[in-house]
């Protein structure tokens, strides 16, 4: 028996996305391992109303550290937070989200703990009472199973691979006190991006675009497909376009860039470099528009089209919305 | 401004260049290195890039590029002396996939040196870890910014833009301190043709380093599964109607 803790993010007080995923997963892993979920919510203003919610995901326990100190990722506190939960559960796994704060953070804890950490996990299993992940390594070119030989197992897993799915628990909330802690990695301000869209590795669509869209000028095509397909939906960009600083580089998928999972990848004017092949493979359903039909896209594409996409496109845009307008 | 003086070492790495086919070895262990061109990790050389723009701010300071790997990792320091490192230091070991194991080896090392600032590409493309960087930081005790791609110095203080999910964290730390870079820090310089006769001259440690025994464990490493067969839809706008059919009933995804 074991139990797991599931570090829940929040941002402004409000759980983010992935937090649903992690607790989800983690009751998938107690449950094999007869053990309790134990969800930590660290944040500011609002986080333990918010955190109440993570019940509806199988947590047993929700532990909240809420204090106007930590609206902001405080990494050195939220250590000393995890540390002294994990001191009092002794959890056989620790799950994060492989997000920027699920990053840092399991990286710092696991050099706290002195155990190993598994980045971007995309399965998690048990064997002999254990923890063993299946995790890409190479931007996904190759995936390796690992196994570890201590515990706790920390384990970060990729957004948008494990679903939240609904298994609600009678939780109760408890209330941790805030550690004293020195501070020397100070986080002070957050600022959102101009755009504040969706970003590329949590979308469940995936609209991406390259250097057959000729200019940046052009990139309100898809702009308009991204529209079309409503708020899941963001935009993607190949290395030739972020190079040519035509798109910011949080917009780059490929494996100097991001590697993203969503349902639907749609590849507009890229012709599929190895590299950028590596950063998409894993999404569900990848439809490429390429007027070159020996283009690379094509062979990992699960449905292409050979064309104009000055033509293509437009008409794809009008033809979604139409569908999603007869669906009401 | 007076520039700050800023001594900083590099951690560097060498791994399979982003456009290299990867193949598992027929003992499903590692990858098959025959044949597959090895560079500098991109993302180090963003972090090689920022210390010596802050040692040449300064006219003052020194670049130390530092590694963990194997004999011909030298190359990939020969590159960092090219591109204006002062030194270069190999851990001559085998690899290891546990970040925590190589995070000790480096702070190990690290702590016979003095320095201002420890700057690491904020993952190495092979692992795929994003672990080493924050966990040098946590066995030094010291402070760390992860994925920046904005870093300004001065008065002994660093102030980092680190890149978040629709954002930026704006991070602020005393020296000395840990950075890991992400692409967007700056444009890493060529190495000259001077550079690269000058890297022949200079100092280019070796010493032999045991990691400490892993705490994960390869059991397999496999290809990525197959996707299925890939579908030709039409050409043109004449195959538009048929895709959003497709994806609508065949997919089920719209």
């Amino acid at each position: 028996m074991a139990d797991i803790l599931a570090f829940a993010e929040t941002r402004a007080g409000v759980l983010r996305p992935v937090a649903g995923e992690v607790v989800a997963t983690a009751r998938t892993v107690a449950d094999q391992l007869n053990g309790q979920v134990v969800a930590i919510v660290v944040g500011g203003a609002g986080s333990s109303e918010s955190a109440s919610d993570l019940s509806r995901f199988g947590a047993d326990r929700i532990l909240v550290c809420e204090d106007e100190s930590l609206a902001l990722y405080q990494p050195d506190a939220t250590v000393e937070i995890l540390a002294s939960v994990a001191e009092d559960v002794t959890p056989g796994a620790i799950l994060f989200a492989a997000s920027a704060q699920g990053k840092d953070l399991s990286a710092r804890l696991a050099a706290r703990l002195d155990v190993a950490l598994g980045s971007e996990a995309t399965e998690i299993s048990v064997e002999d009472g254990a923890p063993v992940i299946i995790r890409p390594m190479y931007a996904g070119k190759a995936y390796g199973r690992f196994r570890f030989l201590g515990s706790p197992a920390l384990i970060s897993i990729r957004p948008n691979v494990f679903p939240a799915v609904s298994n609600p628990r009678e939780a109760v909330v408890e209330s941790l006190p805030v550690p004293e802690v020195a501070v020397k990695t100070r986080v002070v301000a957050v600022e959102a991006a101009e755009r504040t869209a969706l970003d590329v590795r949590e979308a469940s669509v995936v609209v991406a675009g390259g250097r057959g869209l000729q200019d940046e000028s052009n990139w309100r095509l898809l702009e308009d497909l991204v529209d079309a397909l409503g708020d899941d939906a963001t935009l993607g960009a190949s290395r030739a376009v972020v190079d040519a600083g035509w798109r910011p580089h949080s917009e780059q998928v490929g494996q100097t860039g991001k590697v993203v999972s969503p349902n639907l990848y749609f590849a507009v004017g890229i012709s599929g470099a190895i590299q950028h092949l590596a950063g998409m493979r894993t999404a569900g359903v990848i439809v490429a528009v390429n007027k070159d039909a020996e283009a690379p896209i094509f062979g990992v594409a699960n449905y292409g089209v050979v064309g104009d996409l000055f033509e293509v496109l437009p008409k794809l845009t009008e033809e979604i919305r139409a569908a999603r307008r007869s669906d009401g | 401004m007076e520039g700050t003086t800023v001594r900083s070492i590099v951690c560097i790495k060498r791994v399979p260049d982003s456009e290299a086919r990867v193949r598992v070895s027929g003992d499903g262990r590692a990858i098959d290195s025959s044949g597959v061109k090895f560079v500098m990790n991109p993302y180090d050389e963003y972090a090689l890039e920022e210390a010596l723009r802050l040692k040449e701010q300064s006219a003052e300071g020194s670049v130390t590029a530092l590694t963990v790997g194997p004999d011909e990792a030298r190359e990939t320091l020969r590159s960092a002396l090219a591109m204006g490192a002062d030194e270069a230091v190999l851990l001559r070991s085998e690899c290891s996939s546990d970040g925590l194991a190589v995070a000790r080896a480096l702070a190990e090392e690290i702590t016979t040196r003095e320095y201002d600032l420890l700057l690491f590409g904020k993952q190495a493309i092979d692992d795929d870890n994003m672990q080493v960087p924050a966990m040098v930081a946590s066995v030094l005790g010291l402070p760390c910014a992860t994925v920046v791609v904005h870093l300004q110095v001065a008065g002994g203080v660093a102030t980092a833009k680190r890149e978040i999910e629709g954002g930026h964290e704006i991070v602020e730390f005393d020296l000395p301190g840990v950075v890991s870079a992400q692409k967007g820090l700056n444009e890493p310089r060529y190495p000259s043709l001077k550079g690269i006769t000058a890297a022949k001259r200079k100092p280019l440690e070796e010493k032999d380093v045991t990691l400490a025994g892993p705490k994960i464990e390869l059991i397999e490493m496999t290809p990525p599964p197959s996707r299925p067969e890939p579908q030709i839809v039409g050409e043109g706008v004449d195959a538009v109607a048929e895709l959003v059919r497709r994806l609508r009933e065949e997919a089920k995804v719209l």
